[in-house]
Parts: C-alpha cells; sequence; structure tokens
C-alpha cells in the first residue's frame, strides 16, 4: 500500500514525520533495526533517494543511529525519543489552536469544550 | 569525437528534429546525470517521444548532438540503454520464453533469472504466445524485460498508460526496487499524480522546448503544490 502524502508540501518531510511518529508510537521499537531505504521507499512508492533524504534527516536528530554492520536502527536514547513525542504532541496541538482559531473560536471556550469532552468520556469509565 | 560534459550521463546539444515543415523538437539542450529518475512531462505532441526515439537512434537529428555515456546513438549506446518503445514491437506469436531467449541473445547485460522471477509474480506462463495476453499484461511484461536489463540508462515511454491502477503500483514498485543507484531512468508520462512520488527531477516539454527542469521537491516546495497540480496551471487549455 503506498503511503497516503500531501499533494502541496515536499515529500521527504512527510516521509520523515510519518517515520517519527512510528518510532515514536512503538511500531519501530528502540534499538530495532529498520527495513532498508529501497525497502521502504518501494512500501511507501516513493523515489529511493526522497527515503535517503529523510533517513538522513531521522539520523541528524539522533533518533535513527547507521550501524557499520546492522544497518540503520532506531536509537536506543528512550529520552531522545521521548523529546521527539512531546516535540510531535507540541506541533499537533499548535494545528489544534491554530484551526479552532480559525473556526472564531476564543481560548476559553476551547478549554471549555475540551472540559465538556472530558466529563462525557469520564462518565464511560476510561482508566 | 568532440568536447562534451564527462559528468553526465546523457549530454544533449542544440537538438532539433522537423517532420516536414512542422519542428518537433526546437534546439534543446539538455544534461542528465547517473542514478536519477527523470520524468519528461508534458501534452500530446510536445515532442516527448521524439526526443526518446532520437536518444535510441530510431531518429536523425537534423541538427544538434545526443551523446549517452560518450557516444552518440548507435551500436555503442544500444548495449548500455534499454528502451521502452511506446508501441510494442513484439511478433504476436511470439511465446513469452521465446522473448527471454530474444533478449538474452541480443542483450548481454540482460538478467534473465530476474526477468523469470518478475514473470512468474507477473503469473505469466512462459508458454503463452504473447497474442494470448491482455494489453495490460503485454505491456507488464515488456516492462519486466526492459528492467531485467543491467543498463545504464532506461528510456521508457508512457509505461504506465495502458495498465489498471493496480499494475501501475506493481510497475512503479518494480522501477524503485530495481533502481541501483547508478543507472538513470528517463521516463516520458501524462499521468503525473501517479508517478512523481517516485521522480528526482522533471523536465517540462512545450513546443518542442524545454519549459522547465528541476528536482520535485524544490517544485513542490517553491509552489507549494504538486508537479501535477502545476502541470495543470502551466498547460491549462
Amino acid at each position: 500500500m503506498p503511503w497516503t502524502l500531501d499533494s502541496d508540501r515536499p515529500i521527504w518531510a512527510q516521509l520523515v514525520e510519518r517515520l517519527k511518529t512510528q518510532i515514536v508510537s512503538g511500531y519501530y521499537p528502540p534499538g530495532s533495526r529498520l527495513p532498508t531505504v529501497r525497502d521502504l521507499a518501494a512500501q511507501a512508492s516513493v523515489n529511493p533517494n526522497t527515503m535517503q533524504k529523510a533517513f538522513t534527516e531521522l539520523e541528524r536528530t539522533g533518533l535513527v543511529v547507521t550501524m557499520r554492520t546492522s544497518g540503520r536502527i532506531v536509537t536506543q536514547d528512550t529520552g531522545r525519543i521521548l523529546q521527539a513525542r512531546a516535540e510531535l504532541a507540541s506541533e499537533q496541538l499548535e494545528q489544534f489552536w491554530e484551526q479552532m482559531g480559525r473556526l472564531g473560536f476564543s481560548q476559553e471556550e476551547i478549554w471549555a469544550l475540551l472540559n465538556q469532552k472530558k466529563e462525557k468520556e469520564g462518565g464511560h469509565g476510561h482508566e | 569525437m568532440s568536447e562534451h560534459p564527462t559528468d553526465s550521463l546523457v549530454s544533449i546539444s542544440d537538438l532539433t528534429k522537423h517532420y516536414g515543415s512542422k519542428i518537433a523538437l526546437d534546439h534543446i539542450s539538455l544534461e542528465l546525470p547517473h542514478g536519477r529518475i527523470i520524468g519528461l512531462l508534458g501534452p500530446n505532441g510536445s515532442g516527448k517521444t521524439t526526443l526518446l526515439k532520437l536518444m535510441n537512434g530510431l531518429l536523425v537529428p537534423d541538427k544538434g548532438t545526443i551523446f549517452i555515456d560518450g557516444a552518440q546513438p548507435g551500436t555503442a549506446t544500444k548495449a548500455c540503454v534499454s528502451f521502452l518503445p511506446e508501441r510494442s514491437y513484439l511478433p504476436d506469436a511470439m511465446r513469452v520464453k521465446d522473448l527471454l531467449s530474444y533478449f538474452t541473445d541480443f542483450y548481454a547485460d540482460f538478467d534473465r533469472p530476474k526477468a523469470m522471477s518478475m514473470l512468474d509474480s507477473l503469473q505469466v506462463a512462459l508458454r503463452s504466445p504473447l497474442k494470448s495476453l491482455s494489453k495490460g499484461t503485454k505491456e507488464k511484461v515488456q516492462l519486466a524485460m526492459v528492467m531485467s536489463r543491467r543498463a545504464k540508462l532506461y528510456i521508457l515511454d508512457e509505461p504506465i498508460a495502458g495498465v489498471d491502477p493496480a499494475a501501475r503500483d506493481y510497475i512503479l514498485q518494480t522501477i524503485i526496487q530495481d533502481f541501483d543507484g547508478e543507472a538513470t531512468i528517463l521516463l516520458s508520462t501524462h499521468l503525473i499524480a501517479d508517478i512523481e512520488k517516485i521522480l528526482d527531477d522533471v523536465i517540462f516539454l512545450r513546443d518542442g522546448k524545454i519549459l522547465l527542469s528541476s528536482s520535485v521537491e524544490d517544485l513542490r516546495s517553491a509552489q507549494a503544490k504538486s508537479v501535477d497540480a502545476y502541470f495543470r496551471e502551466v498547460f491549462a487549455c
């Protein structure tokens, strides 16, 4: 299955986001071996050079490490992964905030909505 | 022969071709590097097929030069260029296994086991005559043959036009998986949306001239839209 990609942004940045999410969510656990660039490129139906660029970026930011013998692995530094997780969460929140703002919601209204939602879901006995 | 940049795989200079009084290619100059997947895009009649035929020595230019790996189109380039023409040139009575022998005889760089495994994954029986295959399957078989050569340059004229979307994905994945980072693939298409994700660079042709030559990512960043959307804008009727 080719990956779904937005048409209006560079592809490599979207590949980075997707791989980051897969690392943060534990789909690729810390220390695990990643598929080769070529396999992942074929899986995503993207140009291998573009996938390579995404890997280079992940290496630059320390999420992915190249081992001399076993190819590329996810970093074993769980602190780094948690940091990436926090970054992704904060991006999501910013987007959410911005979109709600576009819909004309004030900060107070957004908080009120979130609290309402929380009470409703609390009623279903989460946790 | 004359001096030409040797770091490019393909070096085209001032290439011009007329059909009668109509100009098909109008003083085109182009350098294609090694290890890229390049899309040759343009509306019907923009000169794509003419350019590809000239590169394969099937047409003779009125003016200008083409060098592929240092040689002008001819015997030397045929040994290192794998060409998928727009139309099938294979006799219908031929069986798939004859086709394998034919490629083995003709091309020193033909990787027969690889072709066999591709045909196997396409579930094509070696005994089938080509005429018994559907149009789409025939196209897949031909592409499998062409991609099974260890060539320096693959020239594919509309490789996905005649096949269904599922087969299109298979073909694109084949192209990606075979791509060794050394060879260059030049493919023409008007199905840009399906193919732009696998391209490094695009060349837009219009009325026999190069309108634009850019990397896909640069174009997408600069225009904040897909190559497909940009193409539609540029070539809007």
